[in-house]
C-alpha cells in the first residue's frame, strides 16, 4: 500500500523526530510512504485568523502538491481537520478546485485514525513502559471526530499503564495565533492542563498534535515538572 | 471596576483577571459545577441530539418569519390587555420605559432578572431620573449592592465567593457577618419582601414570547420573577425581538432544553406564563402590562451572515465550558454578554470598531458548539467575524504583514524553507525580541528540518 505523508509545518521545523517516527511506523506495517516534494503548511494559521485569501493560497498549493489517489497521512489532528472540513468550504465558488478539495478531504487521515482504521495496528503489540496519560486535542476530537483510535493504540502499548487525566478533552490553551495574541490567558489555560497532567501521576503525557504538545511541554517546564511529553507516534515507534 | 472595562481592552482586562486568584477560583468552581450538572441532566435524555435538531429548526423557522411573528405576538398581546411598544434602539427603549413609569408616578420599581435591561443600561437611566430600582434576583441584588454588572448571563454574581458576599451584606445592609449561604439568602429575602410590597411597578424580561397567544414565558428559580410580574399594579416587560416562539406547543422543547443547559435542572422552580393583564375575577396579575420589544441592531443581524446567533436562548452553557471564559470571567469581555455567545453578539451589536480585540477571545476549541442546545455554529461565526475584521482593516498591522508573508511562503516552498532557515539562524534574536510569553514558549527550530531528512 502506498500513502502520501503530509509532515505539517510544525513537525517540519520544530519536531522532525515526529515525522521520522511516523515514517518508521508506516514502514513497519508495510506501507510505502511517499513524501511529496514542495509541501508547506495547510494554511490554518491564516484561516483561523480570518485571512481567507492567504488560507486559500496555501490550500491551492496543497492541492497542487498532493495529487493522485493515494491516502494522505498526517501526524496532526488539527491539520487533518483543516484539510477535511475547511478546504471544501474555501472553494465553494470554484467547481474545479472544489472537486480537488473534496478529493483530498476524502483521502486525508490523521495518523492514529489511519493506524487503527486501515492498518489495524492496535491489534499488534508495541513494547511500552511506565505510566502514560493522554491529552485529547480539540480539533482531533471535536472537528475530526477521532476519539477512540488513540486510546486503542495506547492500550496496545504492553507494559504501559494508562492513567487518564482529569478533563482530558479540555483545551490546552494553544489555539494557534491565540497563544501569541493572548499569552496571559493561553498560559493560564495551559497551567491548568499541566496541573491535570501532574495530578494524573503519569510519567509521560502523549497526544496527536505536536503544537498542543509543544504548549503543554512549555507549561510543564514552567512548573518544573519532569513529565515527558511525546507524540503518540514516538511512543509507538519506540515500542516496535 | 467593570465600568472602566471595554471590549477594546480585552487583553488588558483579561491579563488583570488572570492575576486575580479569588476570581479564578470562583470561576473554576462555578463553571465546573454547572458544566457537570448540565452533563448529568442530559444523561437522562436519550434523544438529546434529535431534541437539539428540533430546537435548532424551530429557532430557524422563527428567524425566517420574524417580522410577521413579532406582528402576530403584538396583536395577540394587545388583545389580551397589554400595551406593546417597539423600540428601535437602546435609547428609545430607555426613554419609553422611563416615560411609562414617570407618567404613572412610579417612585420605586422591583426588577426581575433581565439581560436586555443590562444591554440598554436601564437601571442607571431610571435612577438618574429619581426612580429607585431594586434588583430582586439574588445574584443581581448582590452585584447591585456592589455596583457591578453581571459576569454571567444566568449566574450574575458567579465571580464572587460567599465570603465576599458576606462582607458586602455586613457592610451595606448593616447585618452581622455570615458566609452561610442560607443566612445570606434569608437576609436578602427579608429586604426584598418589603420591596415587592412597596414597589409601584415591576420590571422583568422574559425567556420567550409566544406569538399565537401573546404570552410571556419566564423561567425562574427564586420566585422573584413571579412576585415582580404579579404583585405591583404595573408590570413593564422588556424583550428582544428574537425571543419569539410561534406556538405554545413549541415551548415544551425549550422547557426540556433551557433549564438543563443553564443550571442542569430538569425544570426551573417556577415557570410563569403571563397572558395580558389581570382579568375580572382573577386574584393575581398586574392591572397594567407594557411590553417593550427591542430591536437594537437585531434586524441588521437577521439580514447578515451571522443570523444564526439570533437562535440563542441565553442558557449560558457555552460560557460554562469555554476555557477562556472560565479563566478570565465575564467582566473582561467589557460589555453585557460574555463567553462565546457574548463575543459574537457583542461584536454584532456594538460594531466591529468597538469590539475587534474581542474576536480573539477563543482558542477555537469547539467546546461551545458541542453543548449549544440550539446548535449555533459558534466557531464558524467567530471565524466569519475574524474575516470581517480583516476585510474592514481592523486587524493588527503586524499580523497583517506576517500573514502576507505567510500567504506568499505557503505557496512557495523555497520561500517557506528559507523562512524556516532564517528563523533558525536568528533564533536567539527572535527569542529575545519575541518576548518570553510568546517566542520564549517555542522550542528552538531544528537544524535539520524534516523535509531535509526525508530527501
Amino acid at each position: 500500500m502506498r500513502v502520501q505523508l503530509f509532515g505539517t509545518c510544525v513537525v517540519d521545523s520544530l519536531y522532525p523526530e515526529v515525522g521520522e517516527a511516523t515514517l518508521r511506523l508506516l514502514e513497519h506495517f508495510g506501507v510505502d510512504a511517499v513524501y511529496p516534494r514542495g509541501q508547506t503548511c495547510c494554511g490554518q494559521p491564516a484561516f483561523n485568523a480570518g485571512y481567507r485569501a492567504e488560507a486559500r493560497g496555501a490550500a491551492e498549493h496543497f492541492l497542487s502538491v498532493f495529487t493522485g489517489s493515494d491516502p494522505i497521512v498526517t501526524p496532526s489532528g488539527s491539520c487533518a481537520a483543516m484539510v477535511k472540513h475547511h478546504y471544501p468550504e474555501l472553494f465553494q465558488d470554484s467547481p474545479r478546485l472544489l472537486e480537488k478539495a473534496n478529493g483530498v478531504a476524502a483521502r486525508i487521515f490523521e495518523i492514529s485514525q489511519f493506524l487503527v482504521q486501515v492498518l489495524r495496528a492496535h491489534e499488534s503489540c508495541f513494547q511500552g513502559s511506565g505510566t502514560l496519560t493522554y491529552h485529547a486535542s480539540c480539533h482531533l476530537t471535536r472537528t475530526l471526530g477521532v476519539r477512540e483510535e488513540p486510546l486503542l493504540l495506547i492500550a496496545s502499548l504492553r507494559g504501559t499503564q494508562f492513567v487518564p487525566m482529569p478533563d482530558a478533552g479540555r483545551c490546552c490553551g494553544f489555539g494557534g495565533t491565540f497563544m501569541a495574541k493572548l499569552p496571559e490567558i493561553s498560559c493560564a489555560i495551559a497551567d491548568e492542563k499541566a496541573q491535570s497532567i501532574i495530578a494524573s501521576g503519569a510519567g509521560t503525557v502523549t497526544g496527536c498534535d505536536s503544537a498542543c504538545l509543544m504548549n503543554i511541554a512549555d507549561a510543564l517546564k514552567r512548573r518544573g515538572s519532569a513529565v515527558r511529553v511525546a507524540h503518540l507516534v514516538q511512543l509507538l515507534a519506540e515500542g516496535l | 471596576m467593570s465600568e472602566h472595562q471595554t471590549s477594546l481592552n480585552f487583553r488588558e482586562n483579561a491579563a488583570r483577571a488572570v492575576g486575580d486568584d479569588s476570581l479564578r477560583a470562583a470561576m473554576r468552581n462555578a463553571a465546573d459545577t454547572f458544566g457537570t450538572r448540565r452533563a448529568a441532566a442530559f444523561a437522562a435524555i436519550p434523544d438529546l441530539e434529535a431534541l437539539r435538531d428540533q430546537a435548532s429548526d424551530l429557532r430557524l423557522q422563527v428567524l425566517d418569519n420574524l417580522p410577521a411573528l413579532v406582528e402576530e405576538f403584538s396583536a395577540n398581546a394587545t388583545r389580551a390587555g397589554a400595551t406593546v411598544h417597539r423600540a428601535v434602539d437602546a435609547a428609545a427603549a430607555r426613554e419609553m420605559i422611563l416615560s411609562i413609569l414617570t407618567e404613572r408616578g412610579v417612585r420605586m420599581a422591583a426588577k426581575g432578572k433581565s439581560m436586555i435591561s443590562e444591554e440598554i443600561g436601564l437601571n442607571a437611566h431610571l435612577q438618574a431620573a429619581g426612580i429607585e430600582v431594586v434588583e430582586t434576583d439574588l445574584g443581581e441584588y448582590i452585584i447591585q449592592l456592589e455596583g457591578e454588572t453581571p459576569s454571567h448571563i444566568i449566574v450574575p454574581a458567579i465571580h464572587k465567593n460567599r465570603q465576599q458576599v458576606g462582607k458586602l451584606f455586613a457592610q451595606r445592609l448593616h447585618v452581622p457577618y455570615s458566609d452561610d449561604p442560607q443566612v445570606l439568602t434569608k437576609i436578602a429575602r427579608r429586604v426584598m419582601r418589603e420591596k415587592f410590597l412597596a414597589a409601584d411597578a415591576g420590571i422583568s424580561g422574559a425567556n420567550f414570547a409566544i406569538a399565537e397567544s401573546g404570552s410571556l414565558a419566564l423561567f425562574s428559580n427564586e420566585g422573584n420573577g413571579r412576585m415582580v410580574t404579579s404583585v405591583p399594579p404595573l408590570h413593564v416587560a422588556i424583550i428582544s425581538m428574537e425571543k419569539i416562539l410561534p406556538r405554545l406547543s413549541d415551548l415544551p422543547t425549550f422547557i426540556r432544553l433551557l433549564p438543563r443547559s443553564a443550571t442542569g435542572q430538569a425544570i426551573t422552580s417556577y415557570l410563569s406564563l403571563i397572558t395580558g393583564t389581570r382579568k375580572p375575577g382573577e386574584a393575581t396579575g398586574a392591572r397594567e402590562l407594557h411590553i417593550v420589544i427591542l430591536d437594537n441592531g437585531r434586524s441588521e443581524i437577521l439580514a447578515g451572515e451571522c443570523r444564526e446567533m439570533l437562535k440563542c436562548i441565553r442558557c449560558g452553557a457555552c460560557m460554562n465550558v469555554c476555557p477562556v471564559y472560565r479563566t478570565v470571567g465575564g467582566h473582561a469581555y467589557g460589555w453585557t454578554y460574555p463567553g462565546p455567545m457574548g463575543m459574537v453578539l457583542t461584536t454584532l451589536l456594538t460594531g466591529m470598531k468597538n469590539s475587534y480585540p474581542l474576536v480573539d477571545a477563543s482558542t477555537l476549541c469547539g467546546a461551545c458548539v458541542e453543548v449549544c442546545p440550539v446548535r449555533i455554529p459558534l466557531v464558524p461565526l467567530i471565524l466569519k467575524l475574524r474575516e470581517r475584521r480583516v476585510r474592514e482593516g481592523l486587524s493588527d498591522p503586524k499580523e497583517r504583514l506576517g500573514m502576507r508573508f505567510f500567504g506568499a511562503a505557503a505557496r512557495n516552498p523555497d520561500l517557506f524553507y528559507w523562512g524556516e532557515w532564517v528563523s533558525r539562524l536568528f533564533w536567539p534574536l527572535i527569542r529575545k525580541l519575541g518576548g518570553k510569553d510568546v517566542a520564549g514558549r517555542l522550542p528552538e527550530p531544528s537544524g535539520r528540518p524534516f523535509h531535509r531528512r526525508v530527501s
